[in-house]
């Protein structure tokens, strides 16, 4: 017998008794969604920053290579988009869009059609994901069922930058992925 | 294996032992602070429990509903009926690709089933990627927690075996320069791997998709930037809809370290243009326990680590004193489902507080599996020395005479002998405490003296 | 006394009758100040509780058996111990024959302050305890029998023991840092973990005495034994009770 068919038949043969699939209900959310998001990101130590801030701070800081996928930022890109996503390692900024944002825990919806790589918001130094102001929900219950039936091959919340605490439980930001999260909020 | 034995050479090391309950207990604590921020925790807990007990009495409905989804999405899906063949699917796709070096996220499940020393033995580097799992394959250990699995280990320790193996300075104990350390080695063993393993968080059947979530992004990096991606998961891991994981990922990440979420939470549902993407559906004595009726539920966890957080034996005896893949209460109680004999005291090794039940986001009832295990146990080992004077104590208490006179025997021979060995228990008892001061005379006496004349 | 009170069976855990009597004189005294008809039978043993935790609660069928007959009778059953009173409840095994009276007893068996604020509906009792105390919750009496709301659960909170306590003058209960973690007693754990029990007590007692705690207060006399057995030998400073022993002698 496949292991395939061995599995299936050690379940079939207990005979269990089907408990019933709870519906989900709606529940309370903050009454300031803008005002909510915020605190989460500060939670996941990443920043709101407005359209002027990060305009300003790239001014200032001069990232050598930045890509954006975002019309709102689209003259930011001084790259192209690589084959392979191994040419991304040394990219400093990314700028993305997210389709929409929960309140409760900053988590931010991206799937394929926002990302032109999958790896690039992981593999970049710093990332800037933007949402618009509509698109934040109040809670992951929400977050699904605006995600809905979309069919992508890859999706992602993404709450916060890359972070560790596992040296002695203090918090490290920067462990593998983007060393830093700001959200742009429209 | 023998549990009081290894809590008793870890409580030795005061400061240390210290150090480690007050330390899980700060995470146990955060993880207060956020459940009290969400109204409707309580009933959150019981959709999740629902949602999973609904999921295990439909598991090969839902397997075969994720096998068929999963496949038409472009993914591989494998069976595996125990870790041997677990691990025998993982040397195949490997040897395909000529693959000598792999990268690996935090699973479990690839511990449980000791993948990696079975590819060391085929001369392939493997590198476990999450920094806390790197810091242990570097010393050679096992996890010692499931969710922080060098939560054992001080800085210092981190800074020696760095210092020896990524050339940090030495003595250099702050978390953030040896981190950076960390990432910079991971990031070139990122960029060459040509195969990444995950484990898988949830499986959803609905849509034939995975959930991974990390903290670090160590997973992410490994997938996206490898050609082939293995995930591997136990065959309890389902869920029916893709909509349950709003409940799910509120939960786990509160429950675990007390933030709202994690900071990654990847669905995976068919691979990328040119790539491969494997689903490794494994067995390895789950449905034994998904027979075992009163011990089913066990199979409900999302693997969130509050049990082990919470509870006061784990942090006074460290991860390593169960001596299983999956320590703490709930390893207490998947263990002995694994081998009764050679985790026998761990049931044991509770004070049946209850406190790992109330924290469970799923619900399980953790400590009257445990109580429930202590009665298996006691059956399978028979007459043994405590069994017997277990049964002599039931004499006892069934005859009031026989509960007077020994009772007044007992309190007699307390006064004379206090290392007595009439009752031979107390011999440990006395260790560290004293025994209570005698009265005169028991209440049953001075009932009769009083109320009953 | 009025003749139409429900007549309430007294049951004394073995070890309460053999090392504390106090405790269960001033259960029994409580009681008839508060105007209770309270007998305590005296053929009464063990619940059968210390067989079942070790694993074999199998065994323990002749000890509930006995326990089911001296106490069927009763219209409540009342002990001054949350975790007997959850083993009466919850663990101890089913016998055929008298599933009538077990079942009777496992529905009217209460805790000693349950009873008194959840069928006497009693609120609080007056008088005056000048003394700091901490709060020492028994977990079986805490997440078994739920007599308080514990720290792990998103629920109101609530304790009955302490409501009783509320209006105490003079009274300071103090918040302690681990509100409701487990003393390290736990039966034959006891012993068979000696060392993580001994250590858990020193620790709970560390946890009172930090915050200049002078009593201890608890509701399960196994949890106080432990612990005051290890306060003893360590020299702590802190004394400790059963909540019975401070409502008797505070109560007019
Ligand atoms: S048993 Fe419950 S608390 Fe423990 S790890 Fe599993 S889900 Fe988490």
């Amino acid at each position: 017998m496949s292991s395939k068919a061995s599995i299936l038949a050690a379940i079939k043969g207990l005979n269990m008794k089907e408990k019933p699939l709870p519906e989900i209900p709606d529940f309370d959310v903050a009454p300031d969604l803008i005002e909510a998001y915020t605190h989460s990101l500060n939670g996941n130590k990443g920043t709101v920053v407005s359209k002027e801030e990060l305009e300003q701070l790239i001014a200032e800081t001069g990232f050598p290579k930045i890509y954006s996928s975002s019309p709102s930022f689209a003259t930011f890109t001084n790259c192209e988009l690589p084959q392979h996503p191994a040419d991304f390692a040394d990219l400093d900024l990314a700028i993305i869009e997210g389709q929409f944002a929960s309140a409760e825990n900053a988590a931010i919806w991206l799937d394929e059609s926002n990302l032109d790589l999958r790896a690039i918001p992981f593999i970049t130094a710093h990332l800037v994901i933007v949402i618009k102001k509509e698109n934040i929900v109040g809670n992951m219950h929400e977050a699904y069922k605006r995600i809905g039936a979309t069919k992508s091959g890859f999706g992602v919340f993404i709450a916060g930058p890359s972070k560790t605490a596992d040296i002695e439980q203090s918090l490290v930001v920067g462990a593998h992925g983007a060393m830093s999260l700001r959200v742009v909020i429209l | 294996m023998s549990h009081p034995e290894n809590a008793t050479v870890f409580l030795k090391d005061k400061e240390r032992a210290k150090w480690h309950d007050d330390t899980l207990w700060i995470v146990r604590q955060k993880r207060d602070v956020t459940i009290h921020q969400i109204p409707e925790w309580e009933k959150l807990r019981e959709l999740a429990s629902q949602i999973k007990d609904h999921t295990l009495s439909k598991l090969d409905f839902y397997l075969e509903e994720l096998e068929k989804n999963a496949t038409a999405n472009g993914i591989k899906v494998h069976w595996a009926e125990n870790a041997e063949e677990h691990n025998k699917i993982i040397g195949k796709i490997l040897d395909e690709k000529n693959c000598k070096a792999i990268v690996k996220s935090k699973s479990i499940l690839t511990e449980e089933c000791h993948l990696n020393p079975f590819l060391e033995e085929k001369g392939i580097e493997v590198v476990d990627t999450d920094l806390g799992e790197r810091i242990i394959q570097f010393l050679k250990q096992p996890p010692s927690h499931i969710v922080m699995p060098a939560i054992h280990l001080k800085k210092s320790d981190i800074s020696d075996i760095f210092h020896e193996k990524l050339h940090t300075e030495k003595g250099n104990v702050d978390p953030v320069y040896l981190t950076h350390a960390a990432r910079l080695h991971l990031r070139e063993k990122f960029l060459q791997a040509k195969v990444a393993i995950t484990g898988v968080n949830f499986a959803i059947a609905e849509t034939g998709e995975f959930v991974v979530c990390t903290n670090e992004g160590n997973a992410d990096m490994g997938v996206h930037l490898a050609d082939t991606h293995i995930a591997c998961m136990g065959i309890e891991k389902l869920i029916p809809r893709r909509k349950d994981l709003g409940v799910f990922l509120r939960l786990l990440a509160r429950s675990a370290t007390g933030q709202s979420i994690t900071n990654y939470n990847s669905h995976f549902r068919s691979p990328s243009p040119g790539k491969e993407l494997h689903l490794i559906l494994v067995n390895n004595g789950r449905t034994k326990q998904l027979a075992r009726e009163k011990f089913r539920n066990s199979l409900k966890c999302i693997r969130c680590g509050a049990c082990m957080n919470t509870c006061p034996i784990y942090r006074r005896s460290g991860g390593f004193s169960y001596g299983s893949t999956v320590p703490g209460p709930i390893g207490s109680i998947l263990s002995p489902g694994i081998d009764l004999k050679k985790y026998s005291t761990l049931p044991f090794a509770s004070t049946l507080c209850g406190s790992c039940t109330d924290v469970c986001p799923v619900k399980i009832n953790i400590h009257e599996q445990l109580y429930e295990w202590r009665q298996e146990i006691t059956k399978a080992q028979g007459a043994s020395l405590k069994g017997l004077s277990m049964k002599l104590a039931n004499g006892i208490f069934k005859s009031p005479l026989a509960y007077k006179v020994s009772g007044k025997l007992m309190r007699a021979s307390l006064k004379t002998l206090p290392d007595s060995i009439i009752y031979n228990p107390l011999n440990a008892w006395g260790k560290g405490r004293n025994l209570p001061n005698l009265p005169e005379e028991s209440f049953k006496d001075w009932y009769k003296k009083n109320r009953n004349k | 006394m009025k003749k139409d009170v429900p007549h309430i069976g007294l049951f004394i855990p073995c070890y309460i009758d053999q090392f504390y009597p106090n405790v269960a004189i001033a259960t029994l005294e409580l009681l008839e100040k508060l105007g209770c008809k309270v007998t305590y039978p005296l053929g009464q043993t063990c619940c059968g509780q210390p067989m079942s935790n070790a694993g074999f609660e199998a065994d323990s069928e002749g000890t509930t058996s006995k326990f089911i007959s001296d106490f069927a009778k009763f219209d409540y059953i009342v002990a001054p111990s949350g975790s007997c009173v959850l083993h009466v409840k919850e663990h101890s095994p089913k016998v055929d024959k008298l599933k009538k009276n077990q079942e009777h007893v496992q529905s009217n068996i209460y805790e000693l302050s349950e009873f008194i604020t959840d069928v006497l509906k009693v609120d609080s009792i007056k008088g005056s305890f000048p003394h700091k105390i901490g709060f020492h919750a028994s977990c079986h009496g805490l997440r078994g029998l739920r007599l308080a709301s514990d720290s792990e659960r998103n629920e109101p909170p609530f304790n009955k023991t302490l409501q009783l306590m509320k209006d105490l003058e003079g009274l300071e209960v103090v918040e302690l840092t681990r509100k409701d973690e487990c003393c390290g007693f736990g039966g034959t754990f006891a012993v068979s973990e000696e060392a993580i029990s001994v250590q858990m007590g020193k620790d709970r007692i560390a946890d009172h005495v930090d915050k200049g705690v002078e009593i201890i207060v608890g509701g399960d006399m196994s949890c106080i034994m432990h612990m005051q057995g290890i306060a003893t030998r360590d020299k702590d400073n802190v004394q400790l009770m059963h909540f019975a022993e401070i409502l008797n002698q505070v109560i007019s």
